[in-house]
């Protein structure tokens, strides 16, 4: 178990030095020096930012130094400093910035999970009945909506015809004189519709696939068994089918957190929320190079870190799996 | 020939396609797409980029269908043009990320050994970076333009092409006509293109009818975002900005190019699934 966890870590290392050369790769994209670029297009970049890029990377140096140079930076968690007016660290920014972004994500995997197993199995129990169809309509339509789009129109619902729900930002402007009781409600107002819409695509994708993976297991010999033995059809489903099929629920939770970080970009800059997809995406717009790198490798990792964590808990859940 | 996987060509195959009520459903909604966007000159009622001071931000009417925009431009003529740009946008970026997730997932299946290895690790590699954060990097260093999105939709979603072929070439690499192909001495790259690859196929075609769909909605969200298709050019995802902007007065910006988007996206995914259940034996009874 130690060996396979210590060997599963061991083989991320080579993904992370690979994450590190494909975002070093991005921006020797540009044509010509970077900075030259850089500076061309943004004429908020000062004279004394241009000299602390020429720094970061090195760039007299041949390559291969200049990325030792940047990996060895990072590594000391250095990503450098922002070009937008306020100079400040990029690590500051973007950790001040992480976590309204995992706060989301993390309540909307769980709404993910709440709402697609129960409907994923339901409709397996009862294959090709009425609700399954339903379903099955509901999944293709979700699969197909454009999250953006989903976002415009509950605005316009629930914000502008109904105006039930503020349409943007964390907090109303009359937050400092709630109490703390009407403070937490006034965060959960602004909460409702980005989480719903970063957990929409993802509720179509989980009930699918919950519905695939029971539809598989209750086709096998011990599913034949238990009803066999006279089981009820309850304890067969929830008891001997389901955990079985929920095995695997596992991984494809670690392989959506690439997903749900890049969909923060989408919602958070409808919304208004001042996380790390809105930062960006201010980034991009400014060509705020340094912020753009720092928050391209932390999203990598973050998504290594998340199927790191999601192939162990599998290794744990599931007692098949043998360890060399 | 291996003959028990249908190939495309086969009559079973079409026989199961054609019982798919579905797939049908999506073969018609994609060919209706194709016709809308090969007819733009002809039936879209005004220019895409005609101006009327008069009529901005109309409600839709018998004049203006679906309305206008905040220039007053017919907002139906715009979505008719705008479709030449999702049918682009997708077949290229998915003939992109085909081809290399052929190439690479090819190589690994028939080589092995540390060449699998690299493009496995590779292909892991690339797995770990949210696309949409990779995609807005590379849009940032280099300029939004329509070629720059289809690259880049290309080079960042060719990683489920490859493993399906690797997959299919482990399996193909140890059957006898392959085993009969290499004893003769054909080189490799004939065994490769020639015998092996068209028995690969089938998982390719559903994965890159769904991939349509996928650069489909990407292209949308970086054009409404303001980093994809830049206007004047319309595209569904840039008039959708339109709507935002104007999400107080106007509701049919914001509504119809979204629901052409769905349509779309929807027509294909059916299409792609009717593909798969009608080449997977494993299926049919």
């Amino acid at each position: 178990m130690f060996n396979y966890i210590l060997r599963r870590v061991l083989t991320s290392i080579p993904l992370l030095i690979g994450i590190t050369i494909i975002s070093f790769t991005v921006i020797h994209l540009a044509p010509g020096e970077p900075t030259d670029m850089i500076t061309d297009m943004n004429p908020e970049v000062s004279a004394e930012s241009r000299q602390r890029l020429r720094e970061l990377y090195g760039l007299d140096k041949p390559l291969y130094i200049q990325y030792i140079n940047w990996s060895s930076r990072l590594l000391k968690l250095d990503f450098g400093y922002s070009f937008s007016p306020d100079q400040r660290a990029v690590l500051d920014k973007i950790l001040e910035r992480l976590p309204i972004t995992i706060l989301i994500n993390v309540l909307s995997l769980l709404l993910i999970l709440i709402v697609a197993i129960p409907i994923g199995v339901a409709s397996a129990a009862r294959q090709y009945s009425l609700f399954d169809k339903i379903t099955t309509v509901f999944v293709f339509i979700g699969f197909a909506t454009p999250t953006f789009w989903l976002a415009l129109l509950l605005m316009i619902l629930f914000g502008i015809k109904l105006p039930w729900l503020p349409i943007s930002g964390m907090r109303s402007l009359n937050f400092n004189q709630l109490s703390a009781w009407g403070m937490f409600l006034d965060y959960a107002r602004h909460l409702i519709m980005p989480v719903f819409v970063s957990a929409f695509g993802g509720l179509a994708g989980l009930s699918r696939y919950t519905r695939a993976n029971m539809l598989e297991v209750i086709r096998q010999d011990y599913i034949t068994t238990a009803r066999a033995k006279g089981l009820s059809e309850r304890v067969v489903i929830f008891k001997h089918a389901l955990r079985n099929a929920l095995l695997p629920v596992i991984t494809i939770l670690g392989l959506s957190v690439p997903g749900l970080i890049g969909g923060s970009v989408i919602f958070e800059s409808i919304y208004a929320i001042p996380g790390m997809g809105q930062l960006f995406y201010q980034s991009v717009m400014s060509r705020d190079y340094p912020v753009i790198m720092g928050i391209l490798v932390i999203g990598a990792v973050l998504t290594l870190f998340g199927n790191l964590i999601a192939d162990i808990s599998y290794s744990m859940a599931d007692p098949r799996i043998k360890y060399r | 020939m291996n003959k028990q996987k249908s190939t495309i060509s086969d009559s079973i195959f079409w026989q199961q396609f054609c019982k798919n009520p579905l797939a049908i459903a999506g073969s018609i909604i994609v060919f209706l797409l194709f016709l809308v966007s090969l007819l733009a000159p002809v039936i879209s009622p005004y220019a895409p980029g005609d101006i009327d001071v008069k009529s901005i931000l109309e409600a839709p009417s018998l004049k203006h269908p679906l309305g206008t925009d905040q220039l007053g431009r017919d907002l139906l003529s715009r979505m008719i043009w705008g479709s030449q740009i999702s049918l682009k946008v997708g077949f290229i970026a998915v003939g992109i990320s085909s081809t290399i997730g052929l190439l690479l997932g090819a190589m690994a299946g028939f080589y092995g050994n540390w060449i699998d290895w690299i493009i496995m690790r590779l292909v892991d590699i690339m797995l770990c970076f949210p696309t949409f954060f990779l995609i807005l990097a590379v849009i940032a260093v280099l300029e939004p333009s329509i070629w720059n999105i289809m690259m880049v939709i290309g080079l960042t979603s060719w990683m489920g092409v490859a493993r399906l072929v690797r997959a299919e070439f482990l399996s193909l690499k140890e059957r006898e006509f392959v085993l009969a192909a290499k004893s003769q001495g054909l080189s490799d790259l004939r065994i490769i293109f020639r015998h092996m690859l068209p028995n690969a196929l089938a998982p390719v075609l559903v994965a890159a009818t769904l991939g349509v769909a996928g650069a489909i909605l990407t292209e949308s969200a970086l054009s409404f975002l303001g980093i994809g298709v830049q206007p004047p050019i319309p595209s569904w995802g840039n008039i959708l900005t339109a709507g935002k902007d104007n999400i107080q007065f106007a509701w049919w910006l914001s509504v119809y190019p979204g629901m052409a988007i769905l349509i779309t996206v929807l027509g294909y995914n059916l299409l792609g699934e009717g593909i798969r259940d009608a080449t997977d034996p494993r299926l049919r009874e």
